[in-house]
């Protein structure tokens, strides 16, 4: 039997992949697995192309070359719904949340609900209340985008993610721009919804205190060379790894 | 193959009240995809613990911790206590998650009542009036500044500003003027012939295009076209704290964004205001000649014979007014403008309808004055 839930492909593989923009080439020759429940990190100095990368996981951007295969499926080789079911199955939080300023959070977060289910508007209150809660935001779903702070915008981003109970979860920068204590309450977020639903998460970052707490596995994009210079759980790669350029820059430059 | 659980309640849950003070909430069959959490959940009085139990529980998603998080605020309401230690350990996780922080409960929005509707458009009609005698006053002090040679104002912008409100609107003040001249010619033609007067479509062009709808059609024009589009990258500029880094480096926003967007506005008002008129003028000749039977030289003449220059002076003054109205209420709005993608829109819309506003207010007090004046 091949088809055993085990041996179920990975939720992402990226195969030869480069990045460019018209005739600038971003990144290239990029190979790795995502693996599924992974907490899988993409770090890299600023200016390398990880939200780039994002953008093509997501499927917002088209490969210059080579293939991205989402749940076993080349991406852009296959039916448009396929491509829809792929996308549909993510959820991602935006740098800085990227909330419908004209709605307010529960608005926000029933969306996707009401767009895509069937469920009655009871229902999606009910789960608009839950997901809210499940962020720390429980008793504010009447308050518009404007009126949150940062770091509640974020978790409200993160609510409306969730909201279809995505199986990947893409976070773009989640501790840019929080204070210390809300960056970590956002990684402890990470980490429960981690283990208890056993969600796939990809996060792009370079803030090491995050990587450290929450990583499981990991890709260093190199700035100079275009390409992936590292791959690994970053506590190994920052005592281990060949490359120094990497183990300088997961020791702060120590 | 996985084993599948009985489902034996097809129900999801039922509550059962054990003694005085003691219910038990049992959870079962599958709750992946049914739609169990919808029922209306009721604690019945009294009831201060509530265990809940999942021996028949099938699978499970997110409607079970949705449906929990009801169970659980119903009974905080009830001042009850909700025990899930016997739930699986993914729920008593994600409810653990979902339960470190108390709602917290916001305040009920006031009701609505005449008197406090009156006082608020009372008081904003108050702050409105304030705002813009302070935007006048900003911009008075900016020009004296300007004529000190002390203001932060760069004639480089000025210039940007010109060519994007000048020669960029060529194309549709041509357009408009040529159809607006057309327009007047073939409706004031139905009079004429009565008369059999149709030579006298040419003072009709002279008169009307001049004194007033050249200058009104470029004002309307230049209203959504440039005094929309100040607000927008004011507007736009403040939602990005833009503004506020100006304002930080102490460098005026007044002078520094809003007097060369006027200034240039002001400037290029006139000129567009004459290149619509001729265009319009053309457009009564195109009909004249083309449906009326009136030859080009008979236009021309008459024009220049019953149409003195105080009418071309009348409409170029309007255009000069229009300017610096269309500039303030763009800038002001662009200024005023929130801190949100929909203050943006807000702006614009605006800035709009008070240009418009405006300049319909403008045309009227100058079209009496003038009268009674004899100009």
């Amino acid at each position: 039997m091949t088809n055993q839930p085990d041996k179920a492909p990975p939720p992402i593989e990226v195969r030869n992949l480069t990045m460019a923009y018209g005739e600038r080439i971003i990144q290239h020759d990029l190979n790795f697995d995502i693996p599924k429940g992974s907490v899988f990190i993409v770090m890299g100095g600023s200016g390398c192309g990880k939200s780039t990368l994002l953008r093509h996981l997501i499927g917002l951007n088209k490969p210059a070359d080579g293939t991205i295969f989402r749940e076993g499926v080349d991406f852009w080789n296959c039916a448009p719904e396929d491509q829809t079911r792929i996308m549909r199955n993510s959820g991602i939080l935006y740098q800085s949340g990227a909330l419908w300023s004209a709605l307010t959070i529960a608005e926000n977060v029933a969306l996707p609900l009401q767009q895509f289910t069937d469920y009655s508007p009871q229902t999606i209150a009910e789960i608009c209340e839950y997901k809210l809660a499940l962020v720390g935001l429980a008793g504010r779903g009447k308050l518009y985008p404007s009126e949150l702070s940062g770091g509640m915008k974020k978790r409200a981003g993160l609510a409306r993610a969730m909201a279809l109970d995505p199986e990947l979860l893409f976070f773009d920068e989640p501790s840019a721009g929080l204070d210390p204590l809300s960056a970590q309450r956002l990684d402890q977020l990470i980490l429960e919804i981690s283990n208890s639903l056993h969600t796939t998460i990809v996060v792009i970052t370079h803030d090491l205190d995050s990587i450290f707490n929450i990583a499981t596995d990991s890709v260093f994009l190199d700035a100079e060379t275009r390409t992936m210079i590292a791959r690994g759980n970053p506590r190994d790669l920052r005592e281990n790894c060949p490359v120094e350029k990497v183990r300088t820059f997961l020791r702060r430059g120590k | 193959m996985p084993q599948k659980k009985e489902v034996s309640e097809p129900t999801g849950w039922t509550l059962e009240k054990t003694n005085e003070t003691t219910a038990v909430l049992h959870l079962s069959g599958d709750w992946r995809t049914k739609e169990h959490a919808s029922r209306r959940f009721d604690l019945p009085d009294g009831i201060r613990n509530v265990r809940a139990e999942c021996e028949a529980l099938g699978e499970w998603g997110t409607f079970l911790p949705a449906f929990l998080n009801k169970v659980h605020n119903a009974c905080r309401k009830h001042d009850a206590e909700l025990d899930v230690t016997a739930l699986p350990e993914g729920v008593r996780e994600l409810l653990r998650l979902a339960w470190a922080e108390p709602p917290i409960t916001l305040p009920a929005e006031p009701k609505f009542s005449l008197q406090a509707w009156l006082q608020e458009a009372i008081s904003g009609a108050h702050t409105s009036c304030i705002s813009w005698m302070a935007f006048i006053g900003d911009i008075a002090l900016a020009i004296h500044r300007l004529f000190r040679g002390t203001s932060r104002m760069k004639w480089h912008d000025v210039w940007l500003e010109v060519i994007k409100a000048g020669p960029d609107a060529f194309g549709i003040v041509s357009l408009i003027g040529f159809l607006m001249g057309l327009i007047l010619a073939f409706i004031g033609s139905i009079p004429l012939k009565w008369f059999s007067a149709e030579t006298y479509v040419a003072s009709l062009i002279g008169i009307g295009m001049l004194r007033m709808m050249g200058a009104v059609m470029t004002g309307v024009v230049m209203a959504g076209r440039t005094g929309a589009a100040y607000a927008a990258e004011l507007g736009t500029m403040q939602v990005n704290e833009e503004i506020d880094a100006l304002l930080s480096m102490d460098i005026s926003p007044i002078d520094f964004l809003v007097l060369p967007r006027i200034i240039a506005l002001t400037l290029m008002m006139p000129l567009l205001c004459l290149y619509g008129d001729i265009a319009g003028v053309l457009g009564g000749m195109a009909v004249g000649s083309g449906y009326l039977g009136v030859s080009g030289t008979t236009y021309w003449n008459l024009l220049t014979e019953t149409t003195s220059l105080n009418n071309l002076y009348v409409g170029l003054f309007t255009s000069v007014v229009f300017g610096i109205l269309i500039g303030i209420c763009g800038c002001l709005r662009g200024l005023q403008c929130g801190r949100s993608s929909e203050a943006v829109g807000r702006a614009t819309t605006s800035a709009m309808v008070t240009s418009i506003v405006c300049l319909v207010i403008s045309t009227s007090i100058i079209t009496v004055l003038t009268v009674f004046l004899k100009i």
